[in-house]
């Protein structure tokens, strides 16, 4: 992209415009029925014929593995791959506060058309209606599943299952097990997976990253993988494949995410056609562990049902700040959230939690060590909760996470108020879909956090569990199969022109890599683009800043190619090599969500834009300008992204203004 | 803090392997023991000598990816997971040796990564519960009294790790597979295939390589979740249960 930066023809100097868009797939009717006609209009695979196709599906958290065991169980031959040892590690393992389904089991009011509701309302109307009612209707679907594969939900006395309200709802939907739900449920797709391992549907490749999308004529027909203990560059080919990669925090270097989380599967798929969503939607959760110092690898994410009970405060007066907290009477503490906005309190969606921590540390009242000569850090303060509900009672509700910040920071959580600060841990942002959640190359399919449908500009609370779990065990499994129908699909040899220079890509790229021989390390790479990514692409964007981080990136990623030094051997197991790959991968990525975020002249949902607030500094959105899905299209290695526009339409509800006062 | 290293470095799964010393002084004590590996690799790199291996992802404590012996104790001198080990839990000039997992079923790959996907084909033979999807009864059709459910949780809460293996002298995978075997077979939706899980793992385990149990109670000492021993007692109680008086 770099030859053409100041091209005349481009729009703000860094994109084009191409042709808008649509999402052809969704049936007409009301939205009640679109997904049953769906069903029953997408064509049938005779059982006899399952075997004879052929799906690869990269990734195994719970979109991934979900559709693994569920294709498989079909009779579809399944390929599934993951760069961790074994599958049961994805990274959606690690989600804490629980799953959304509309089961109204509290009889508190909840219903499908409730849930679609919240997460459209919650997505800050930026998220396709279609995708996000079936996500609705499926919710309950997923509950049943799951604890008929026996996942150990939180029950009440009476065997039941318990349900508690989550992040800014005011229903109690949210089904979880203890602090663990996503190691729960993750663990329960895992043994579907390994079910259909040993009964020969899915053949699990473990410690390999896929490298390289193969498209034949157009379609997806394979990728190249590495293994990662070999070293080899892998083939492999198949009728479809399904990315269910995860997200892409990890552009950030500080994430909650685990520390391999990465785009290169997606942004593989992109170079080769398929259009990126709302790249520069990131979501920041509110109560993390605040950062401690440049050693820090990543950050830890606290469960935000903490704010159900925990009380979020900072001190009245800057000198206060390094008092201890115990010590600051009453009316010296300003419990802001409860003050600014009464009605939600500490319970208002994840955004506005997370930009008045800034905004209160900004202003000098943050407390903990100071990073960068900046106290970064409000109180979480369950002192009110332990005198109300007594100390057990909030030890069985939330022990396992006291007991985690306390081994993180050395301090008692019982005792003294946490320190909280908000982190990137989640995006929006993905590979574009259709209603069927094809991407825009046919024959590649797109699920889970790797996708961008369902959470619009900010997703609520324990909703993307349910939006994997939902694509992986009912939705692709009946999408893919209309795809699938129209197979059996040519034989692609493996010297097919089109694998070969594939293949020949992933081999010239580890070589270059391999010697480059400079003198700064992977990861001095990816904290500097995380830096420029948190100060101008995070949680406060602003014009002048944009354009800064895009000329930054572009200078890192030129030194980089030539000065990175990768040790060791291509043949074999080689850290540094796979991370060399994944940052490569991150600083193209960077630079297409700097674009997006500075072509998105709005605030919306957690996207913050500095220019577009109303008088009282509230995120100011423009539904006649950008009710849009921004979907990006490949330039090539020296030309501008192409944007392609997808309208949203909302024919079911009503776009409104947020106010949360 | 100032900390003198000792690590087992093998090029890969033949090579002979070898201690090497390392010096590393400006560890903070916030940071974690994987951190600490990071800025030891940082260096490494800068003297162009090749980064150590080491397998990591969550650094949460959930995963189950992480996992050394450090100064001859599975996951370190404190009941947590390597990854949440800090380093203020040592002191300032400590010695520390670090090891991978030894256990003949977890082959060294590669420095301190092993691999443990033995622990897999153990799940692979029996270690869930056989429900199609979109099959399901109603989720509140089946009531599971909540100290049947806790104590499920309790035992699901295993993230194979390995440390439990890698603890006993024998390189027993009990512990690993009593938390499943306890964690489904409390459930009224474990129950129909409850003898044909156990011995099909119990299988499956011996055929991978690993030890039998004799009560030495060192892979409960190591355990990151604090999986307890009784988990054992309930494997063999439905072990000899399924052999003898079950279906077999
Ligand atoms: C700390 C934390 C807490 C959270 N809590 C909640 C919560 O309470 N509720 C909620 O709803 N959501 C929560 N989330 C979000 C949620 O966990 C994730 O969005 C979701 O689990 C993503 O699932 P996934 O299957 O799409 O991807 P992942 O689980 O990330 O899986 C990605 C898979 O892709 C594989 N992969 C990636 N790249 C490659 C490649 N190139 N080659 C081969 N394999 C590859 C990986 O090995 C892995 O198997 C949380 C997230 C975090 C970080
Ligand atoms: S039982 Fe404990 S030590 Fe063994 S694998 Fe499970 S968590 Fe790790
Ligand atoms: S890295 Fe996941 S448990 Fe340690």
């Amino acid at each position: 992209m770099t030859e053409t930066v100041n091209s005349p023809d481009l729009i703000d100097g860094v994109y084009r415009e191409g042709a808008p868009i649509t999402d052809t797939k969704a049936p007409a009717g009301d939205i009640s029925g679109k997904w049953t006609t769906r069903k029953f209009e997408a064509a049938l695979v005779n059982p006899a014929n399952r075997r004879k196709l052929s799906v690869i599906i990269v990734g195994t958290g719970l979109a991934g593995a979900s559709a693994g065991a569920t294709l498989g169980e079909a009779g579809y031959q399944v390929k599934s791959f993951c760069y961790q040892d074994s599958p049961r590690r994805a990274h959606s393992i690690a989600a804490q506060g629980g799953i959304n389904a509309a089961k109204n089991y509290k009889g508190d009011g909840d219903s499908v058309h409730r849930l679609f509701y919240d997460t459209v309302k919650g997505g800050d109307y930026r998220s396709r209606e279609t995708n996000v009612y079936r996500l609705a209707e499926v919710s309950a679907d997923i509950i049943d599943q799951c604890v008929a594969q026996g996942v150990p939900f939180a029950r009440e006395y009476g065997g039941l299952l318990d349900n508690r309200s989550f992040g800014g709802v005011q229903v109690s939907r949210t089904f979880y097990a203890r602090g663990q739900t996503g190691q729960q449920l993750l663990i329960g797709a895992y043994q579907a997976l390994e079910r259909q391992i040993a009964a020969g549907t899915v053949e699990m490749y473990a410690r390999h990253e896929m490298l390289e999308l193969v498209v034949v004529d157009g379609k997806a027909r394979g990728i190249i993988a590495r293994d990662m203990v070999t070293g080899e560059i892998e083939t492999h080919l198949a009728d479809a494949v399904v990315l269910a990669s995860g997200g892409y925090g990890n552009v950030f270097f500080l994430s909650t995410n685990a520390m391999g989380c990465n785009v290169t599967a997606s942004w593989r798929a992109h170079r080769k056609g398929a259009y990126f969503g709302n790249p520069c939607y990131t979501q920041i959760h509110p109560t993390c562990i605040p950062q401690t110092g440049e050693h820090q690898s990543k950050l830890t994410l606290m469960s935000e049902s903490l704010r159900n009970d925990g009380r979020i405060w900072v001190p009245k007066n800057s000198e206060d700040c390094d008092k201890n907290p115990r010590e600051i009477a009453e009316e010296d503490r300003d419990y802001y959230l409860e003050r600014i906005y009464p009605g939600f309190g500490n319970l208002v969606p994840r955004d506005i939690a997370s930009r008045q921590a800034k905004n209160m540390c900004d202003e000098g009242r943050g407390v903990g060590p100071a990073v960068d000569g900046v106290r970064r850090g409000v109180y979480l303060d369950f002192g009110d909760a332990i005198e109300r509900l007594g100390e057990e009672a909030v030890r069985s509700k939330y022990g396992n996470l006291f007991d985690m910040y306390a081994q993180i920071t050395g301090e008692n959580p019982y005792e003294v108020p946490m320190r909280i600060y908000p982190a990137v841990h989640y995006t929006m942002g993905g590979l574009w879909v259709d209603y069927d959640l094809q991407s825009s190359i046919p024959g590649l399919f797109v699920t889970g956090e790797a996708n961008f449908s369902d959470h619009g500009a900010n997703r609520l609370g324990a909703s993307a569990l349910m939006q994997g779990l939902a694509d992986g065990y009912f939705v692709l499994p009946n999408t893919i199969r209309d795809y699938l129908a129209k197979g059996p699909f040519t034989k692609i040899a493996e010297d097919d022109p089109a694998v070969a220079e594939a293949r020949e890509s992933v081999e010239g790229r580890v070589a270059r890599l391999m010697s480059i021989n400079g003198t700064r390390t992977v990861d001095s790479y990816h904290k500097a683009l995380g830096k420029i990514m948190w100060e101008k692409c995070g949680m406060e964007r602003t014009e002048e800043g944009l354009r800064e981080a895009i000329e930054e990136i572009r200078a890192l990623r030129a030194d980089f190619w030539t000065n990175v030094r990768v040790l060791g051997s291509a043949e074999g197991l080689n850290q540094s090599l796979e991370k060399a790959g994944r940052v490569a991968d991150f600083l193209e990525l960077g630079e297409l969500m700097c674009i997006d975020a500075l072509h998105r002249r709005e605030s919306c949902g957690g996207h913050f834009r500095a220019e577009s607030q109303t008088e009282d500094g509230e995120a100011l959105r423009h539904d006649d300008e950008y009710a849009y899905v921004a979907a990006w299209e490949w330039g090539g290695d020296d030309g501008a992204p192409v944007l392609h526009k997808e309208d949203l339409v909302y024919d079911f509800i009503e776009l409104k203004q947020r106010s949360y006062k | 803090m100032r900390i003198s290293l000792k690590i087992w470095r093998q090029d890969g799964p033949t090579d002979e392997g070898r201690m090497v010393d390392y010096q590393l002084d400006d560890v903070s004590e916030d940071s974690s023991f994987l951190e600490m590996l990071d800025l030891l690799n940082e260096q490494l790199i800068a003297r162009e000598e090749e980064p150590v291996a080491f397998d990591s992802d969550c650094r949460e404590g959930i995963c189950g990816m992480c996992g050394v012996v450090i100064n001859g104790q599975a996951h370190g001198p404190e009941r947590t997971t390597t990854c949440q080990l800090h380093m203020r839990s040592f002191d300032d000039g400590d010695e520390i040796i670090i090891e991978p997992w030894r256990a003949d079923p977890f082959p060294v790959i590669k420095d301190l990564c092993v691999d443990r996907s033995s622990f897999d084909r153990i799940i692979q033979a029996g270690g869930f519960i056989s429900a199609n999807t979109g099959s399901a009864p109603d989720a509140h059709a089946t009531p599971v009294p909540k100290e049947d459910a806790d104590r499920a949780f309790m035992a699901a809460e295993c993230i194979g790790c390995g440390a439990c293996v890698a603890a006993c002298p024998n390189a027993a995978g009990m512990l690993f597979m009593g938390a499943k075997v306890t964690h489904l077979g409390e459930l009224p939706q474990g129950q129909p295939e409850r003898e044909a899980r156990v011995l099909a793992m119990t299988e499956q385990h011996d055929l991978e390589g690993f030890g039998g149990c004799t009560n030495l109670g060192e892979c409960t000492r190591a355990c990151p979740k604090g999986i307890p021993l009784n988990v054992i007692s309930q494997l063999n109680a439905d072990y000899r249960h399924a052999g003898y008086g079950g279906r077999g």
